[in-house]
């Protein structure tokens, strides 16, 4: 373009330069281009410089002798040296400070969120009249006045104040928030109880009895020696290394372990216990103390002629030629009394293991039901009692005592009754319990022989009286004393009262009523998921261990090892968390609605004071500073 | 197999948790936890027994017995009498 412009009088050379700079404006490297441009003449020269200027380029002087030339290019090198120097010193500086600065980021970014934290808190105070002063209202435990007085001292000496911060003890009719102390065993217990609803001020804390009922209700419900073993030894690996910092800072899943460290603990250990007693290590049971049933005096061998005709009685070709058959405790000599601790080791053998094991876990389960219910009740009085509500005691708890105790509670001593009175002799006759309860109920027609004589009237007497009692008497004697409490309310709403009392306690009573028969019902869950347990793990071994230990010698070996290897897999995924999340979940579920809800109310708020270790927790979760 | 009698676990048992349950509270050392301690310790005899009880009643007066294979009958005769 220049040699159109200039019409050919300009002289054009361009180099390209060695190195790519950095264009200072954009950042970006580009490539740079020098030319040398020869003209003659004015008005070339400015046609030139104005073609420049179009294309943005950067024009310097260019002087006419050679040694001015070389002396520019000596002083642009030294030049380009010194700003070289300049820039590398710069960025060593730069990375100096920020090293430094990057080691106290973490120690700085703290301090900024207590002092923030501490912020907020003032914020909520409000001022004195005279705009001087903070006023805080606060709840304090009463127990801890002392340390509250002294603290405050002690920080306004620190703080070299001129005026000290004191306190005064305001009369409220607000209800304080509700304050257990815990440490870090009863913790884990006190937050499964706070999870269903922090407990009303001051009533009775179910956390205290958790800690051994819901271990002992979750072990019956997973019952196995080994698989409780092995949770029982997680457990203690836990607690062991509680203080090493990095289970402290581990992630959510992780950190839920860690916490209910001391939950596990316990819960493995009555698994042992209910695994013995249930006779049950990794689905094969342990013949401890031999056997209470005899198979060699099925033989008729193993009595004398005479009593042949009486007995149906084994030899070696009824034997031979029947593929099950079942020993029957009439025949003197087969049962020869019962295993001292847990369930007798033959039955693991049997192939109607299931119907004794049916009835025996279903009778258990209604008894630990109710027992666990009455208790709910029996903790209900103690609030009562505490509250100075007397006439609750007489017209609510003890109505529903009479109610639980008389109908399931004879229940119960049916249950025992049958095991300790009827025997194998009189196993014809002996009648269901399911079939006389419900009897007790509908009256029919056709008298089955009861348990015991006498027994029909008896059950007529008892149900009429205390159903009569729990129904009504609760609601009326209640509404009249309630009255009496109000007494000094205006007589408007005295009306009003009656009526809302009269609905909740009709509401209370026919839930309490249908609630025992559902809530004991409910409670057959242990039988459920202790036999679903039972049967997975029996599952387990029969599908890959029995494989494996079945196959001979020679390639036995090679394949035991893997075989082992999936039955330790599959048992730690499968019985081990699957199972004891199932078994976690219903004794939880057992302890928030059957449990406490006989007594617990559960409409209070936590007491939770300002605290730097409480925000610590925050600091582990927010990596920024935000 | 063996002639087991009954008097003789229930006696153990009762004697062992009666000791932990009735006795074992006494010895508890005092400090902030002693009534937690305590309640735990009634618990836990209150449970396990009543779970071991459970089990060796429902099992002394058996109304059918044990169903059997013939060659589980055969090892049990000869193995276990």
């Amino acid at each position: 373009m220049l040699w159109r412009v200039c019409k050919g009088y300009t002289i054009v050379s361009y180099a390209e330069l060695d190195e790519s700079l950095e264009d200072p404006e954009t950042g970006e490297v580009i490539k740079w281009y020098v030319f040398l441009i020869s003209f003659w003449g004015e008005q070339i020269g400015h046609k030139v410089k104005k073609i420049c200027d179009c294309y943005h380029c950067h024009v310097y002087p260019y002087p006419n002798t050679a040694e001015e030339r070389r002396e520019i290019q000596e002083g642009l090198n030294t030049r380009i040296q010194d700003l070289y120097t300049v820039l590398h010193k710069t960025e060593d500086y730069l990375r100096q400070v920020l090293c430094k600065a990057a080691e106290s980021v973490y120690s700085r970014v703290i301090q900024v969120k207590k002092m923030k934290a501490i912020y907020h808190m003032l914020n909520m105070c409000s001022f004195d009249v005279t705009n001087k002063c903070l006023i805080a209202e606060v709840w304090c435990p009463e127990a801890d006045l002392q340390d509250l007085r002294r603290a405050l001292e002690e920080g306004s000496r620190e703080s070299g104040a001129t005026i000290p911060s004191f306190m005064n003890i305001i009369p409220t009719k607000e209800t304080p928030p509700t304050r257990i102390r815990t440490n870090k065993f009863t913790e884990g217990f006190q937050n499964i109880v706070d999870a269903y609803g922090v407990g009303s001020y001051r009533e009775v804390n179910p956390a205290l009895f958790t800690i051994i009922t819901f271990p002992f209700l979750f072990a019956v419900m997973f019952g196995d020696f080994g698989h409780g073993f092995v949770m029982f030894l997680f457990a203690l690996l836990l607690v062991l290394n509680e203080n090493h910092p990095r289970l402290n800072q581990s992630q959510e899943i992780m950190r839920m372990f860690f916490n209910g460290r001391y939950i596990l603990l316990l819960m493995g250990l009555f698994s042992v216990y209910t695994g013995l007693i249930y006779n049950d290590c990794f689905s094969k049971s342990v013949n401890l103390f031999g056997s209470g049933w005899n198979v060699s005096a099925m033989y008729s061998s193993s009595h004398p002629p005479a009593e042949h005709k009486k007995m149906v009685l084994w030899n070696d070709s009824v034997v031979r030629h029947n593929s099950i058959l079942q020993l029957d405790p009439s025949i003197p000599g087969v049962f020869r009394g019962p295993y001292p601790l847990g369930i007798d080791p033959i039955w693991n053998l049997a192939t109607n293991r299931l119907t004794f094991l049916n009835s025996f876990k279903m009778k258990m389960s209604v008894i630990l039901g109710i027992i666990h219910m009455t208790f709910g009740v029996i903790l209900g009085i103690f609030n009562h009692l505490h509250f100075r509500k007397k006439f609750n005691i007489y017209l609510v708890s003890i109505p529903e005592l009479l109610f639980m105790l008389c109908i399931f509670g004879y229940l119960i001593f049916m249950i025992f009754y049958k095991w300790l009175v009827f025997s194998a002799e009189t196993s014809r006759v002996a009648p269901s319990i399911l079939i006389e309860f419900i009897n007790m109920f509908l009256f029919p027609a056709s008298k089955t022989s009861g348990l015991y004589t006498g027994q029909s009237g008896y059950t007529l007497i008892r149900k009429d009286s205390e159903e009569e009692v729990s129904l009504l008497g609760s609601q009326d004697i209640e509404e009249g004393n309630h009255q009496v409490e109000d007494g000094c309310r205006e007589m408007a709403c005295e009306e009003f009262n009656f009526g809302e009392i009269l609905m909740t306690q009709v509401i209370h009573s026919i839930e309490y009523c249908l609630g025992c028969i559902s809530n004991t019902a409910s409670y057959l869950r242990l039988w459920a998921l202790s036999l679903a347990h039972a049967q997975l793990s029996d599952v387990l071994w029969a599908m890959l261990m029995r494989v494996g230990l079945r196959v001979d010698t020679t390639y036995g070996v090679l394949l035991l090892l893997p075989v082992i290897a999936l039955f330790a897999v599959l048992t730690i995924f499968i019985l081990l968390i699957m199972e004891g999340l199932s078994a976690f979940l219903h004794a939880i579920r057992l302890h928030w609605v059957e449990f406490q809800n006989k007594f617990y109310v559960g409409a209070g708020t936590k007491f939770v004071p300002f605290s730097f270790s409480l925000l610590s927790s925050k600091f582990n979760n927010d990596d920024s500073v935000a | 197999m063996t002639a087991h009698s009954f008097a003789l676990p229930v006696i153990i048992f009762t004697t062992f948790w009666g000791l932990v349950g009735i006795a074992g509270p006494w010895f508890v050392p005092k400090g902030p936890n002693r009534g937690v301690i305590i309640t735990m310790l009634v618990a836990t005899a209150v449970c396990c027994y009543l779970f071991w009880l459970i089990a060796i009643l429902a099992q002394l007066n058996p109304l059918f017995g044990p169903q059997l294979k013939n060659e589980t009958i055969w090892y049990v005769r000869f193995l276990w009498e």
